[in-house]
């Protein structure tokens, strides 16, 4: 169990900086995901954690303790990798065991111990075979046996579960959820599925480019997000982004086509004129079936495609020349190219800097999706 | 790939019959030598088929030759050779492969060349060091001036103590153990393990030597069986070098040393007695060809997939 401190970490190969000064602070028994596009520096940051990689600056705490120039096994991590990286020549039961037999454990402790994990990851049926046999399923668990055995403060995860089938990833995730719900250790999990980090997440780190674009829980970062990219990133679909011009009175959007959009004031007390990019999230947008269309309080679109998800469907469509994906949870028969009315509540609009593309922020009022949430 | 052109099916195969048909009749030729007796074997033309002397020649050329003891040594010399080059080759294509240092491709491209410098090449340097291992170390220090200096300082000589590796074991096997092929092979090998299972490794505590034992060697069995098959091979037949650091016969001399004493020469005098030769030539050829048998499951396994 052990608390782990990120300061100013970076990280060069060569002349290229990867992770460009990295502070977080991850507390005892805390899952933390970082999320991250591929190449943003996320896996980089959970290898030098875990003593794989140099750290080029800045230091790494775990348990008050720097361990920048620790050897791995010094460190007390565990680490899952995206391939499993299993010894293909050794059984489950030599797999799981190996680092206790580097370690010097006798080997009836041993024995005891790798059957006591392999019951909690219920492969104790397969502790004679080789990695080879096994199902993609069965050699994640082989290798959260092996990071198990040791009782290490920190696990780390490297994309355990990218390698899985659908269904499998599901079942994997919930099983990690309630492994460290059992084990409360430290966990650092890297993916770059949101899903994913959003459902095991205690605190998610998102990443990009080698910088932390936010930090939060799932939640926050959800019905917040920082920047236009975390917007982008987090939800499936991604916040709606509309580029928008404030008004000089500041109380109204103006889109590129110029349908307007009444901004609450409350929530926005202080706005500049000028441009802004509007964030609206599908599961916040409604059509409005039958009845008038109330100008200024919504939004006319024009109808592409529906997609399917059985709970309900996402409606593609566009409006001022830009995607918008409205969350329904029936059907709509709609025609290609038919007119739709979207409601918009003002409550559920989120702006951004078209420059900067940081959060505009505003008073504190719930959005109708957190509220309903 | 499937293809259907039965003309070019049998036109591969009767190319492929011919290959065989060259590489074995001669092989044919001399078990047939072997099994007559003096007179038929020197006849023109020489029969065909095998005769029925066979026991008689194969017992004498046994009995003659001394070859129980040679092949005694044979066996002590290839083996030996055999275990040092799996050995060399493994280390330095471990240190090539997964230890970052200054100039390690330069080295790697060193042992490399040393493809294109067969035994034969360097046998007179490697004869003269042989004779006198630390020859070259004294040689170093007199060029570079250091004796004199100390001798001129301190009025001490420094003579390095004469080590000859000649009539050894030692002599026979050691300058032979050095083998690019075989570092060659391994560092491909290494190349196709993935870099996690060197890391599971790191995370699981093991340090670099424990990792080449516990996970590099158990996995690389087949490309040691491989590279063993090749190289027991290569020194069994070892005829140069044994011939020429090797005076002491008796004690040191190889199979392969003694099949040159058995026509025309020594052993069996003149005129040649192929049949008694030819025998001999056989029974020498026989552990090779039966550990190249044994091993041939493991021996292609090794060099064509990488099991995994």
């Amino acid at each position: 169990m052990a608390r782990i401190d990120i300061s100013k970490v970076t990280k060069f190969y060569g002349k290229t900086q990867v992770v460009h000064g990295v502070d977080f602070t991850i507390e005892d028994g805390e899952f933390v995901v970082i999320l991250g596009p591929s190449g943003c520096g996320k896996s980089t940051l959970l290898r030098m954690i875990a003593g794989l990689e140099e750290i080029s600056g800045g230091t790494i705490s775990i348990a008050g303790e720097v361990v920048n120039d620790k050897e791995p096994r010094a460190r007390g991590c565990a680490m899952v990798f995206q391939n499993y990286a299993l010894y293909p020549h050794m059984s489950v039961a030599e797999n799981i065991g190996y680092g206790l037999k580097v370690a010097g454990v006798p080997s009836a402790e041993r024995l005891m111990r790798v059957r006591a994990v392999a019951k909690t990851v219920g492969l104790e049926e397969f502790l004679d075979r080789r990695p080879g046999q096994l199902s993609g399923g069965q050699r994640q668990r082989v290798a959260m046996a092996r990071a198990m055995i040791k009782e290490p403060k920190v696990f780390l995860f490297d994309e355990p579960l990218s390698n899985l089938d659908a269904k499998l990833r599901v079942q994997m995730r919930i099983e990690i959820r309630k492994l460290h719900q059992r084990l409360k250790a430290t966990s650092v999990f890297v993916t770059h599925d949101q899903v994913e980090a959003m459902t095991l997440a205690d605190r998610l780190v998102i990443m990009n480019k080698g910088i932390i674009e936010q930090i939060g829980a799932p939640k926050d970062v959800y019905d917040r997000p920082a920047s236009v990219f975390v917007a982008g990133f987090i939800g499936a679909p991604g916040l709606n982004l509309l580029p928008a011009t404030v008004s000089s009175d500041s109380h109204s959007l103006t889109l590129a086509d110029g349908q307007r959009l009444i901004i609450e004031p409350t929530r926005y007390p202080s706005l500049n004129p000028g441009p802004v990019t509007l964030g609206l999230r599908a599961e916040a947008l409604n059509i409005r079936q039958g009845g008038a269309f109330v100008p200024q309080g919504g939004l006319k679109a024009t109808f592409d495609f529906a997609e399917e998800l059985g709970v309900g469907q996402h409606i593609h469509a566009e409006v001022a020349g830009s995607p918008l994906v409205i969350h329904v949870d029936g059907r709509h028969p709609f025609a290609f190219g038919a007119g739709l009315n979207i409601d918009v509540s003002p409550r559920d609009m989120q702006l951004f800097d078209s420059v900067t593309g940081l959060r505009i922020t505003e008073t504190d009022v719930p959005t109708s999706v957190s509220a309903a949430a | 790939m499937v293809e259907r052109t039965p003309i070019l099916n049998i036109l591969t195969h009767l190319i492929l019959i011919m290959g065989l048909i060259m590489l074995l009749v001669p092989l044919w030729i001399v078990f047939v030598a072997s099994t007559h007796d003096f007179r038929t074997v020197n006849t023109v033309p020489m029969p065909l088929w095998p005769g029925n002397q066979m026991v008689a020649n194969y017992t004498l050329a046994w009995q003659q030759s001394g070859f129980g003891p040679k092949m005694l040594n044979s066996f002590i010399v290839a083996i030996g050779v055999t275990a040092g080059k799996i050995a060399i080759a493994a280390i330095s294509a471990y240190s090539i492969v997964y230890f970052n240092y200054r100039f390690r491709s330069l080295f790697f491209w060193l042992i490399f060349v040393t493809l294109m410098l067969p035994l034969e090449v360097r046998i007179v340097p490697t004869y003269a060091v042989a004779a006198n291992v630390l020859r070259p170390y004294q040689e170093l220090l007199d060029a570079t001036g250091i004796s004199t200096i100390l001798g001129a300082l301190a009025g001490i000589k420094i003579t390095l103590p004469e080590w000859s590796m000649l009539n050894s074991y030692t002599g026979l096997i050691l300058p032979l153990i050095a083998t690019a092929t075989g570092t060659f092979l391994y560092r491909q090998f290494y190349l196709t393990v993935p870099d996690e299972l060197a890391e599971a490794a790191k995370m699981d505590g093991a340090g670099p030597l424990r990792f080449f034992w516990d996970v590099l060697l158990p996995l690389s069995k087949t490309n040691m069986a491989a590279l063993g098959t090749i190289m027991f091979v290569y020194s069994w037949n070892q005829y140069l070098w044994p011939l020429l650091i090797i005076t002491d016969i008796a004690n040191y001399g190889t199979a392969v040393m003694q099949l040159q004493r058995i026509v025309p020469g020594p052993l069996f005098g003149e005129p040649p007695r192929w049949h008694i030769a030819m025998a001999g030539t056989l029974m020498v050829m026989t552990p090779p060809l039966l550990v190249v048998i044994f091993m041939q499951r493991w021996f292609v396994r090794g060099l064509v997939s990488t099991d995994k």
